[in-house]
């Protein structure tokens, strides 16, 4: 039954099998890895199973240029700040822009970035001790920061450190300011596994978002915003 | 293709489950019947082809999404490398299975995941049941009805886990806009990547008003059939759903072997309700759905979203390792389902498939699957994939599986769009061979014996100049350039094409008057 069962028939299929011209298993060397053949092989000592695909490092104004273009393709508002004094001015006005009345921050937020949204009059949530989602589910938007971006596709990671949050508070509110620097724009995929891998290896869960949520299940015609927050504003960091 | 079956109609699960008075049905109910009692794919697509708008709106959706999938794979000037990264990356599993499958366990058990292992569809349920069914133990109170949430998942739907659940009185809520359209539409879904693909916003429009308020918050009465507003429908409707969840349940679309992480690929941001906010998670997922290490989702991670909706990135990917303390769902379940993959693993041609990401792109550029939509595959998984995937899964017993290895015309344009390089054509002809094969084995048919005959006869020349006198004589008494129809076997040939009929003067004849029979 179950477990036993499946491996004895893997093992029977693939005893059988030509293997698709590899070199048998050697077990006990040390690797993690029990093929012999090179197409199969670690990278080059590297923990990864083919070589790093992605292109030639694009120099940093592009890949922030490209990362702005492909944000503002998805829907999403993005500018730009020096500061904390300017990110705080961008809070404010973003959170005007979208009507919120409530936000949830992060416990490890910095209070510089929101100072001036709470001056104008928005009640600012910190998220510790942990809001109840009916709580999150009444507030309009969350800021947080990030992990990571990555040009070529447009994309934010966040790891959900305390500058990011608990996973909840990043998907209810309805409106998501995020806060990214420029020197944490990695070109592409590729790039940004490379930091990614060892996030995960430590159990940390990551959000990867592209833009608003999105569907297409309608005539494949693209509506922003179903379930996910529905207004995603960026602030660049330069 | 029916839209409004009476919610007591029979249910799709494996044991048919005691027929509950209509009342105590607690979701839509399916179509009645199950996708394996399908007839074979040419009775099935001849009636999908009788519906105008069906072939409309099949035909809008795949050209549509070809031309992005298009234009967002040449964007990259690696994507061939990253096709045959992700081939190898996923050949390096399978070659690996058991290993890989061990190094998850450990790693998913080590981060506070509990794994189970289910040999087939019936295994698989049961543990699911049992594990939502012990959460509703746990209750001090009197016992409530018990709701899990869904996100959109292929294997789920393969073990026909919703109705097993209904019949254990458990609603099972698919999150999904389109599955939700499907759910409610009391219908099957035609695409794995758009379930409802073969629905136009009218027929959205129509589901969402009449169902909607008989499983929860109605659709707003004066719903047009904007898209945008079609969403905002389902958003309403799902937001209670989730909020009041205490179980979700999920696919997967990769497990990574060396670190226990899960992910989810998905648009909408049900995917990371149902993964946030309930206190139980269950994820349920073949167990060909690994990759060796977190590298090697930067492969995927590119290769899936551009293949599929045709976008550079999904808007959101999601993913966990266990439990996270103090952030999501604190009891987490992972059942690693094999429900026949063992078995095609045996099978050094046919296990090609396995590697299969669950794209849709072999189907969107599909001619037939263009046509005929989803349902005549009798299918969860249908286009060229589901003819090659569901045959071996399910075995070559009945009569739609015997039909799907033929349910293509070999032109070969799912192989070169497939982002895991898998050879549909080959791994077809290869089935075809196993349903002839097959046949052989029992007594020798008509097909059989006219084969036979045909094979002897071009054994030798002279029996073939024989036989070419012998037509061209047919074709000086029929004084006919085609026949329209032929009689006994040869009239299914003559359906849906007319035959030529053989020339006057065949080449060997040309041969002799022209070179007087010299080399």
């Amino acid at each position: 039954m179950g477990r036993e069962e499946i491996f004895t028939n893997i093992k029977a299929a693939l005893r059988t099998q030509d293997r698709m011209g590899t070199v048998l298993r050697t077990e006990g060397d040390g690797s993690k890895d029990r093929m012999g053949t090179v197409l199969f092989c670690p990278f080059q000592g590297q923990n990864r199973t083919v070589p790093i695909l992605s292109l030639e490092p694009s120099p940093s104004v592009l890949t922030v240029e490209l990362f702005i273009d492909l944000l503002v393709d998805y829907k999403a508002t993005v500018e730009c700040a020096d500061d904390s004094s300017q990110i705080a001015v961008l809070v404010a006005r973003f959170l005007k822009q979208a009507q919120a009345e409530t936000c949830v921050v992060p416990p490890g937020l910095d209070p510089a970035w929101f100072a001036a949204a709470q001056t104008a009059g928005i009640q600012v949530r910190v998220d510790n001790p942990p809001l109840s989602k009916e709580e999150l589910d009444q507030t309009s938007a969350v800021i947080t920061a990030a992990c990571l971006g990555m040009a070529e596709t447009g994309t934010i990671v966040l790891d959900h450190r305390a500058d990011q949050g608990r996973r909840i508070i990043s998907l209810l509110p309805d409106t998501h300011i995020c806060v990214i620097r420029s020197d944490q724009i990695a070109a592409g995929v590729s790039e940004a596994m490379v930091h990614l891998a060892p996030l995960l290896q430590e159990g940390q869960p990551l959000t990867w978002i592209s833009g608003p949520s999105a569907t297409s299940d309608i005539e494949l015609s693209r509506v922003e915003g179903v379930h996910g927050p529905r207004n995603l504003y960026v602030i660049l960091v330069t | 293709m029916s839209t409004s079956s009476p919610p007591h109609s029979a249910t799709a699960s494996t044991t048919p489950p005691p027929v509950a008075p209509p009342t105590m049905r607690r979701t839509p109910a399916p179509p009645p019947g199950r996708l394996i009692d399908a007839p074979p794919f040419p009775q099935g697509a001849a009636e999908a082809l009788k519906n105008q708008q069906l072939r409309d709106n099949m035909r809008h959706a795949t050209h549509t999404i070809r031309a992005k999938r298009a234009r967002v794979t040449a964007e990259l000037p690696n994507w061939e490398e990253l096709r045959a990264a992700g081939e190898a990356i996923k050949n390096r599993t399978l070659e690996n299975l058991d290993y890989y499958l061990e190094q998850l366990e450990a790693n998913l058990i080590k981060n506070g995941a509990q794994v189970h292992w289910a040999s087939d569809a019936q295994e698989a349920q049961r543990i699911v049941i049992d594990l939502i069914k012990a959460k509703g133990e746990n209750m001090t109170h009197q016992p409530t009805p018990q709701e899990v949430v869904k996100v959109k998942s292929m294997v789920t739907q393969e073990i026909e886990l919703n109705e097993a659940l209904e019949a254990e009185g458990i609603a099972a809520w698919e999150t999904d806009l389109a599955e939700l359209i499907v759910q409610l539409g009391h219908d099957r879904p035609s695409n794995i990547l758009v379930p409802a693909i073969h629905r136009n916003r009218d027929e959205v429009r129509e589901i969402f008003l009449r169902e909607m308020k008989l499983y929860g918050k109605p659709a707003p009465e004066d719903l047009d059939n904007d898209p945008k507003n079609l969403a905002a429908a389902a958003r309403l409707h799902l937001r209670e759903k989730f909020l009041r969840a205490k179980i979700a349940l999920s696919g997967v679309n990769f497990c990574v072997a060396e670190s226990g992480t899960l992910v989810i690929v998905e648009s909408e941001g049900n995917g990371r309700m149902c993964l946030t906010l309930p206190e139980t998670l269950i994820s349920i997922t073949g167990i060909e759905k690994l990759v060796p290490t977190a590298q090697d989702l930067e492969v995927m991670l590119q290769l899936l979203p551009r293949s599929s909706t045709g976008e550079r990135m999904n808007p959101y990917t999601s993913m966990w390792t266990g439990v996270t303390p103090g952030d999501g769902p604190q009891e987490v379940h992972v059942v690693l389902v094999d429900n026949g993959r063992s078995r095609v693993l045996a099978d050094p041609v046919g296990r090609e498939a396995l590697r299969c990401i669950r794209c849709a792109a072999c189907m969107h550029q599909c001619p037939v699957y263009e046509k005929v939509g989803g349902h005549p595959y009798g299918s969860v998984y249908p286009g060229p994939i589901g003819s090659v995937l569901t045959p071996q899964l399910r075995g070559l017993d009945s009569a739609i599986d015997k039909s799907l290895p033929y349910a293509s015309t070999l032109c070969g344009a799912c192989a070169e769009v497939c982002p895991v390089k898998i050879p549909i054509p080959d791994i077809l002809v290869h089935l075809r061979q196993r349903v002839v094969d097959e046949k052989k084995r029992g007594h020798r048919g008509l097909e059989q014996s006219l084969m036979r005959l045909g094979g002897w006869v071009m054994a030798k020349g002279s029996r073939l100049g024989l036989a070419g006198a012998a037509a061209g004589l047919a074709r000086a008494l029929i004084r006919k350039e085609y026949l329209r129809s032929l009689p006994g076997l040869g009239k299914r040939w003559t359906a849906a094409r007319d035959l030529r009929m053989p020339p006057r003067r065949n080449f060997r004849h040309w041969w002799k008057h022209e070179r007087g029979g010299q080399a």
